[in-house]
């Protein structure tokens, strides 16, 4: 016996139904009983912000955290930045031998690592290129300022926000590969 | 209200003016306030699942007296080539015809403004000002985008105008009269096959006619599945786009308050005006009732008119004309022609 095909609702019907069941469904989230209660601050999808936040997700672009120990002032962040808002400037120092009776090194000691927020669009092309695990992306997302050019953080601020970056994803399983550590 | 206080209480006609003036006042602004808190702040945005203004006063509520202070604070910018005296009267133009409206809408036996025996007629010649409004709007700003914006909106509601005087006319053959007060009456005493319990709405009969009403008010409206005139993707704002602070503001409450007079205008034509059922048409009580009644209809009307508003994208040029005088005109014409056949057969 062929099946009678349900009657189609129209499509402009159906649009007018998915507004309203989505003002129902805001107003009177809860079920059973309290179903007639309107209690929107809890069917709505979106927060209040300033008083109550979310947790962004583990991974979210938030901000470029900066660890200074890491940072051997290679410029290679710079470099690659699309629209140039890293300023670093470092200068050389000796340092003791690794080993007794060896010669004195020079290391870079960085002086100066500021991204200019106000035009970095969080391409993350920095933290990608960056080969001694110097920069992270954390999910801290509170650093609005109220004048333009405060948004140019230096090293002290970018390090602060090292403490948010999460760990390293596990590769998948099988995978000769060590799970990198992040310096915290 | 203001018809028995001139018959009780012998007053000047200063005083009268007075009086008048300030009720069409507040049945412009409240109701303009009502449905901008109600539909626009609140029912847009639990159909979105999001809160809306929350932070002015209680659940938002003063959030409106935050936005009419916000516009007034705001600098009046006149473009240097814009034609200076038009360009401030426009929006002038605009509100008045929402006033002029308004004023045609009986609230109560004894609670109208003006009872003109050609009542609805005059309601839809004066709601086609707001066109010419609009056009001064558009034509004065020197701007491309408010020309553009201002012959859309006139091509627009000239051909939205023509079914809603269609619809109109089906209600008119069947309540017989223009007068606003005959057809709240018709519709009062009317009977349902004999059953005269809730009188007859004409919304029973002119289903075919209140849908076409509609679509059209929602047309005249620029509401948005025909916003063409402000498509703000297209003509940033259309014939608004020149416009700033308090002039805005005019237009902005010209836009809500004309959604409250077209619904109250619907309310009366179609769901029985401010009678309550069962309730003497002449009782004094009305006068008080009448006005909530009215108020109430007005609500559902408008929850009609926001619903589709903040469901449908927005219509193309040509779609939108074809709707006009392709679907709707022919409808309402044949309409009448039934609603003809049937009276003279009744």
């Amino acid at each position: 016996m062929a099946k009678i095909p349900a009657p189609k609702v129209p499509g402009l019907v159906k649009g007018l139904g998915i507004t309203l069941k989505t003002m129902g469904r805001t107003m009177f989230p809860a079920r059973g009983i309290k179903t007639f209660i309107p209690a929107p601050s809890q069917g709505a999808a979106t927060v209040q912000y300033p008083h109550e936040k979310e947790t962004p997700a583990p991974r979210s672009r938030g901000v470029i955290a900066l660890k200074e120990d890491n940072c051997t002032v290679c410029m290679l962040c710079a470099r690659s930045c699309p629209d140039w808002c890293i300023y670093i400037e470092g200068h050389k120092e000796t340092a003791p031998p690794r080993r007794p009776g060896g010669k004195p090194r020079t290391v870079n000691k960085l002086d100066r690592f500021d991204i200019d927020y106000a035009l970095c669009m969080y391409c993350g092309i920095c933290v990608e290129v960056c080969p001694f695990d110097a920069l992270f992306w954390s999910p801290e997302y509170e650093y609005s300022e109220l004048r333009l050019a405060d948004l140019l953080h230096d090293k002290e601020r970018l390090g602060e926000w090292m403490q948010a970056v999460p760990d390293f994803e596990p590769y998948e399983a099988g995978s000769e590969q060590k799970v990198r550590k992040v310096p915290r | 209200m203001i018809g028995t206080m001139t018959t009780a209480i012998e007053m000047a006609y200063w005083q009268q003016t007075i009086l008048r003036s300030v009720g069409v006042l507040l049945a412009v602004l409240l109701p303009a306030g009502t449905l901008v808190y109600v539909f626009l702040f609140k029912m847009m945005s639990f159909m979105q699942s999001r809160l809306g203004p929350m932070e002015a006063g209680p659940y938002g509520s003063m959030q409106l007296l935050a936005e009419v202070g916000k516009w007034i604070q705001k600098e009046d910018i006149v473009p240097w080539r814009a034609d200076r005296r038009l360009f401030a009267i426009a929006p002038y133009v605009v509100v008045l015809s929402v006033f002029l409206i308004l004023a045609g809408v009986p609230f109560g036996p004894d609670a109208w403004f003006v009872n003109l025996d050609v009542g609805i007629f005059y309601i839809l010649a004066v709601s086609s000002i707001s066109v010419l409004g609009i056009l001064i709007a558009g034509w004065s700003s020197a701007n491309k985008y408010s020309l553009l914006g201002g012959l859309r909106a006139a091509g627009q509601l000239i051909a939205y105008e023509l079914p809603m005087v269609l619809a109109v006319v089906g209600v008119v053959i069947q309540a017989g009269t223009l007068n606003m007060q005959g057809i709240v009456a018709a519709q009062h005493d009317g009977e349902i096959f004999g059953w005269g319990g809730i009188g007859n709405p004409f919304i029973l009969t002119q289903i075919v006619g209140f849908f076409i009403f509609l679509v059209a008010v929602q047309a005249e409206l620029t509401q948005t599945p025909f916003d063409m005139p402000v498509a703000e993707s297209e003509l940033v704002s259309g014939y608004m786009t020149e416009y700033s602070g308090m002039r805005f503001l005019l237009f902005f409450i010209a836009e809500f308050a004309s959604a409250g007079a077209f619904a109250a205008v619907a309310a009366t034509l179609f769901l029985g005006g401010w009678a309550l059922p069962g309730v003497d048409l002449d009782a004094d009580v009305m006068n008080v009732l009448g006005p909530v009644v009215l108020l109430v209809k007005i609500m559902i009307v408008s929850f009609l008119v926001f619903w589709v508003r903040f469901t449908y994208p927005r219509f193309r040029e040509d779609q939108l004309q074809q709707l006009a005088w392709k679907f709707l005109i022919p409808l309402s014409l044949v309409n009448i022609l039934a609603t003809m056949a049937l009276k003279v057969a009744w």
